[in-house]
């Protein structure tokens, strides 16, 4: 063992986060930690970057007691650390961002470029990677700018690499890629820990998988133990009972008809499909194929755009977000940090917004009535936060992704767009959420769900519309839905 | 609240400090003289936090006094407009200044900053070529009398700018505090992004500050210039954003927008008048005026700072 954490404890003001957790790691395993949001994982592994420092237990590495009180020492311990959102500038080129503040020198004071870009060329083959150190990070994929952190981890001779939900926003392929990755780095020795909420991945890959739950040892599963269900009850601490899909019944009328739709991205393709009063329209496809614009171009962000959008019949112009507000179509966008919520504000501001002037007369806000929907929404919607005024920001990702939902399910949705309704949301919130989409679908609301992550488009569609590059490439049917035919349409094969 | 205290201590404090040291300061007519010029500072300083909630700015305010006060000199002694007519129409240029600020920063994705440091080099400019370069003034302001005593005039000893201060911040209490478009300011201030995705038109919201910061820049430019009497347009109104700014800073707004309220920047207006105040009252050399006041608008954002701290790291 390389590495062995025991009896790790941490508090913090009013939660104990950790309560004596065990983790140890050989060479060249590729150990998985799984558990629900909140259940320690990050916590524990601040506390191996030296984020945080640990108020119990004891650290080894190669048997000897440490310390790792801050980044710089993980790093000297051979301790490496790709964050869930890169720490890359995409200003400066693949091997700046390699060696950055740690820039091989000439005359004391200059970059030796030269060597700079031939010592990154090194990890970059050790990756695998076709584009050169020279490359401005700018023009890389989040998948190639990741790889980029790992090279960079390397670079700092690092034997135990940290990968926080590494694949969050990575594709199908690209995924593939990464896994690939990670089973080349432990052959070469390289200690792999690796955080996901993806469970697929994590059988493919891990050596051994620790579960916590509630800052504890839950259990772990040695490879050949490895599957969905024994992980999910060791998280969860019970068995879940898998809900049966519902009959999809298909004489239901479309709702919403988008014909020609053009999107800034792809102005020479066209978007032509309808949603069923009801129905959960998955869209699946890989990053980049144009089905976040699409969803933009109908909610009017990106507007003005080509093309018609008709409800129940009656063709609508939208030119704007509000234009789609009054229409009915709202969107739960991909980022919802940045786009779905004002972190700052209160969870009443936030829920509130779309429709502010439902609460106000004579253009000032009456703060009960808004207090009073805000509360019924998170009770509805089960919200946990100890009151609406708490800022949104401080709230976890499962719950703030009701949060973007309770600002439109306050007004009366005709079509929701989820744009990856479930990423970086733990497996408890995650069914909470299809389920809040298989019930807005009963009541006669249309939902289009664009998600990347396979399990769930095959999981909650009534039917799947796959793009490829700016185009629809074919929309299958629940019968005829798996996850080969999907692909076939995402890489554009038909 | 916790935003506004530790500006609020430092003003009970440099207050108390200043009555002590020179009892001066408690005499009615420097009180008065002290709350005439919070009144002309606070009203514009307003205009500015709201431009600055959105995460703008505006560096023209100085220069568009300048240019305002010519103006009104030119409208009322050499064209002798009625008064009505002459405040009327120099408050409708300001404001279209406004909009002509807000629809460049929206429209054409200008940085705030660069638009109105244009404004401030132009209408500056301007302000000195229709003047001829010569100062202006309203002489003993014959036939506009009412309108003069607006500035210079106090009713029941309280000076009438600072009347307007109040009805003025009243309204603008309630237009940032309980207003839709005071939380759309507030919300596309914090994250512009997230407020379009709640279909919110950041793009008139944001004009809708500049406007507003306009308007009430003219109202406090009239006032100003009565108050001076005189406007050399070279240099009246010199660098007056910058008190404005400094005065919304104190007062808990943040220039990254998002934040502040009407109660801080009064405070903070006023923090900034009694600093001026002690500087003249405690014979401090006039050329240390401005080291005084950057130590001290330093000290109040470091103040606030701590304390604004304290309890984040309690969680």
């Amino acid at each position: 063992m390389i590495l062995q954490m025991s009896r790790i404890g941490k508090r913090f003001p009013g939660v104990i986060a950790l309560g004596g957790v065990d983790f140890e790691i050989g060479a060249g395993e590729v150990v998985a930690l799984a558990g629900e949001n909140g259940a320690g994982k990050s916590t524990l592994m601040k506390i191996l970057g030296g984020v945080y420092q640990p108020d119990d237990g004891q650290i080894l590495i190669d048997g000897n007691p440490v310390s790792i009180r801050g980044v710089a020492d993980a790093t000297a311990h051979g301790i490496g650390f790709v964050h869930q959102e890169l720490n890359v500038l995409d200003n400066l080129t693949v091997a700046e961002n390699v060696y950055l503040g740690r820039e091989p020198r000439s005359f004391g004071f200059l970059v030796d470029r030269q060597k700079l870009n031939s010592d990154t060329e090194i990890y970059l083959k050790r990756l695998g990677l076709a584009f050169s150190g020279k490359t401005p990070l700018g023009e890389l994929s989040i998948a190639q700018q990741q790889m980029v952190e790992i090279a960079k981890a390397l670079s700092m001779n690092a034997r135990i690499v940290i990968m926080d939900e590494p694949t969050s926003s990575l594709t199908l392929t690209e995924t593939e890629k990464l896994l690939s990755v990670i089973k080349d780095l432990s052959k070469q020795g390289v200690s792999i820990i690796y955080i996901s909420h993806r469970l697929g991945e994590i059988g493919e890959i891990a050596d051994r998988v620790v579960v916590l739950r509630d800052g504890k040892n839950a259990g772990s599963l040695k490879r050949e133990e490895i599957n969905h269900d024994a992980i999910v009850k060791l998280m969860v601490g019970r068995d879940i009972v898998r809900r049966e899909k519902p009959p999809f019944e298909t004489a239901k009328t479309p709702v919403i008809k988008v014909r020609e739709l053009k999107t800034k991205r792809f102005p020479d393709r066209t978007i032509s499909f309808e949603v069923r009063k009801g129905e959960i329209l998955g869209f699946a496809g890989l990053v980049g194929a144009g089905r976040s614009e699409a969803a933009q171009a109908i909610f009017g962000v990106d507007a003005p755009f080509g093309g018609t959008v008709t409800i129940d019949g009656k063709q609508i112009k939208i030119n704007s977000s509000r234009d789609a507000i009054r229409n009915g179509i709202y969107l739960i966008p991909e980022d919802r940090r940045n786009c779905g919520l004002i972190l700052d504000f209160p969870i009443r501001e936030n829920v509130t917004l779309p429709a502010l002037s439902s609460y106000s007369s004579g253009g000032l806000i009456n703060k009960s009535t808004e207090t009073k929907t805000s509360q019924e929404m998170c009770a509805k919607l089960n919200v946990k936060a100890p009151t609406v005024e708490s800022n949104a920001g401080n709230l976890s990702g499962g719950n703030q992704q009701k949060v973007v939902l309770a600002k439109w399910l306050s007004l009366a949705p005709k079509l929701l767009i989820f744009d990856e309704p479930t990423r970086g949301i733990d497996v408890g919130a995650k069914a909470e959420i299809y389920q809040l989409m298989r019930n807005l679908a009963e009541n006669g609301v249309a939902i289009v769900m664009i998600s990347s992550d396979m399990e769930e488009v095959l999981g909650e569609s009534d039917r799947i519309a796959v793009m490829h590059e700016g185009a629809i490439t074919g929309i299958l049917d629940r019968a005829e839905a798996n996850e080969e035919a999907v692909m076939k349409l995402a890489v554009g094969q038909n | 609240m916790r935003k506004e205290l530790g500006t609020f201590i430092l003003l009970v404090v440099l207050c108390i400090v200043l009555a002590i040291l020179n009892p001066v300061f408690l005499d009615a007519a420097n009180l008065q003289n002290l709350a005439r010029l919070i009144g002309i500072y606070g009203i514009f300083s307003i205009g500015l936090g709201l431009v600055i909630i959105t995460g703008g700015i505006d560096l023209s305010v100085g220069s568009v006094f300048a240019l305002l006060g010519v103006l009104l000199s030119i409208f009322l002694v050499e064209w002798q407009l009625p008064a009505v007519v002459a405040v009327c129409a120099v408050i409708a240029i300001t404001t279209i200044l406004g909009v002509f600020n807000g629809l460049l920063i929206t429209k054409l994705k200008m940085q705030p900053f660069i638009v109105t440091l244009c404004g401030l080099l132009f209408y500056r400019g301007l302000a000195r070529y229709v003047a001829d370069d010569e100062t202006k003034g309203f002489g003993a302001a014959a036939g506009f009398e009412t309108l003069q005593s607006m500035a210079t005039g106090s009713v029941g000893g309280v000076p009438t700018p600072f009347i307007i201060l109040i009805l003025i911040s009243i309204i603008a209490w309630i237009v940032l505090h309980r207003s839709i478009f005071g939380r759309y300011l507030f919300a596309v201030g914090r994250n512009e992004t997230a407020a379009r995705y709640s279909g919110i038109n950041s793009d008139s919201i944001i004009t809708g500050a500049y406007v507003l910061c306009g308007l009430l820049a003219g109202a406090a430019g009239v006032l100003l210039a009565f108050y001076t009497n005189s406007i050399s347009p070279s240099s009246h109104g010199n660098s007056y954003e910058l008190y404005g700014i400094a005065a919304a800073v104190l007062g808990g707004c943040s220039l990254r927008g998002g934040s502040g309220s009407i109660i801080g920047i009064l405070i903070g207006t006023a923090l900034l008048q009694v600093l001026q105040n002690l500087v003249n009252l405690l014979g401090i050399p006039s050329s240390l005026n401005f080291a005084v006041m950057g130590v001290v608008i330093l000290i109040g954002v470091i103040a606030d700072q701590i304390l604004q701290n304290r309890p984040a790291k309690a969680k």
